[in-house]
């Protein structure tokens, strides 16, 4: 359990790294891959490449085995409909997420950083999604 | 700023975390989910989920401090801007159980049509929300 937990840690920490390196953090860089009439950075389109592409090799060989190295059972999810609900929520994300240039992960490594337009928005990502849990219970 | 070698090796890195995660524990990366988990979800599955955070947001914003990299932009978006936009990423990632690590990375990553779905509508709103901020004065 313990080795878990440590592995969890450095997997974050891979994660947390990937974003720096990556300038996902800034949300200017976002901003700029998502103004595709403007100043066009491609940035974001290399680092979802390379990430899909090593996450796609790594799962197909991970999922081979019979289990997880600290135990327990693989979690993935299960082929379902795409339905209304996935597709509004994936949009009214997207609108966030062109309005501020901040996804869930860069804003909690921007909020570690301490920059102020990210401690403006996590309070309220996390209240917005507080409110939908509460709403489809 | 447009250089694809940051790009490609913070992508890599980011992969062999989701890597990693699913080797250890066999959970995906999903940051929106981890997180609502983490603070609203059952107590004996938010351990692991912390260990995660901490380290992401502790290794990221240390990268961010020690590595030398361009320094993020100045802070100064309009506050209720940045309100209503994290209003409606938490909203939304929680409604479509998703967000650009979750649905983006590990589920186009699976090959999942759920995902796909998923990151075709959040990309086309962000875009079009994006063009409407940047390029549509409705000032008169």
């Amino acid at each position: 359990m313990t080795r878990g937990i440590l592995a969890c840690f450095a997997s974050g920490a891979l994660f947390g790294v990937g974003l720096a390196v990556s300038s996902m953090t800034d949300r200017h860089v976002v901003l700029g891959f998502l103004d595709v009439f403007g100043d066009w950075n491609p940035r974001l389109v290399f680092v979802m490449a390379a990430a899909v592409a090593v996450t796609a090799v790594a799962y197909r060989l991970i999922l081979r085995g019979p289990a997880p190295a600290a135990g327990g059972e693989f979690h993935v999810p299960k082929a379902g409909a795409i339905d209304a609900r996935l597709v509004a929520g994936a949009a009214i994300f997207g609108v966030g997420w062109g309005l501020a240039g901040y996804c869930p992960g860069p804003a909690l490594v921007a909020v570690a950083a301490g920059l102020r337009d990210a401690w403006i928005f996590l309070p309220a990502m996390i209240a917005g999604s507080w409110i939908a849990g509460r709403l489809a219970r | 700023m447009n250089d694809w070698a940051p790009g490609i090796a913070g992508g890599a890195l980011i992969g062999f975390g989701a890597a990693l995660l699913l080797w250890s524990v066999g959970r995906i990366a999903g940051i929106s989910g981890i997180a609502s988990g983490a603070l609203e979800g059952a107590r004996g599955d938010r351990a692991w989920r912390i260990a995660f955070l901490a380290g992401m947001m502790i290794a990221g914003a240390a990268a961010l401090q020690f590595v030398p990299l361009p320094p993020p932009r100045a802070q100064s978006g309009p506050t209720a801007l940045l309100a209503v936009a994290g209003l409606l990423v938490g909203f939304g990632t929680r409604l479509g159980s998703g967000c650009t690590s979750g649905h983006g990375v590990c589920g186009l990553a699976r090959f999942s049509k759920r995902s796909l779905a998923a990151v075709v509508a959040f990309m086309a709103f962000a875009m079009a929300a994006t063009f409407v901020m940047n390029h549509v004065h409705l000032s008169p």
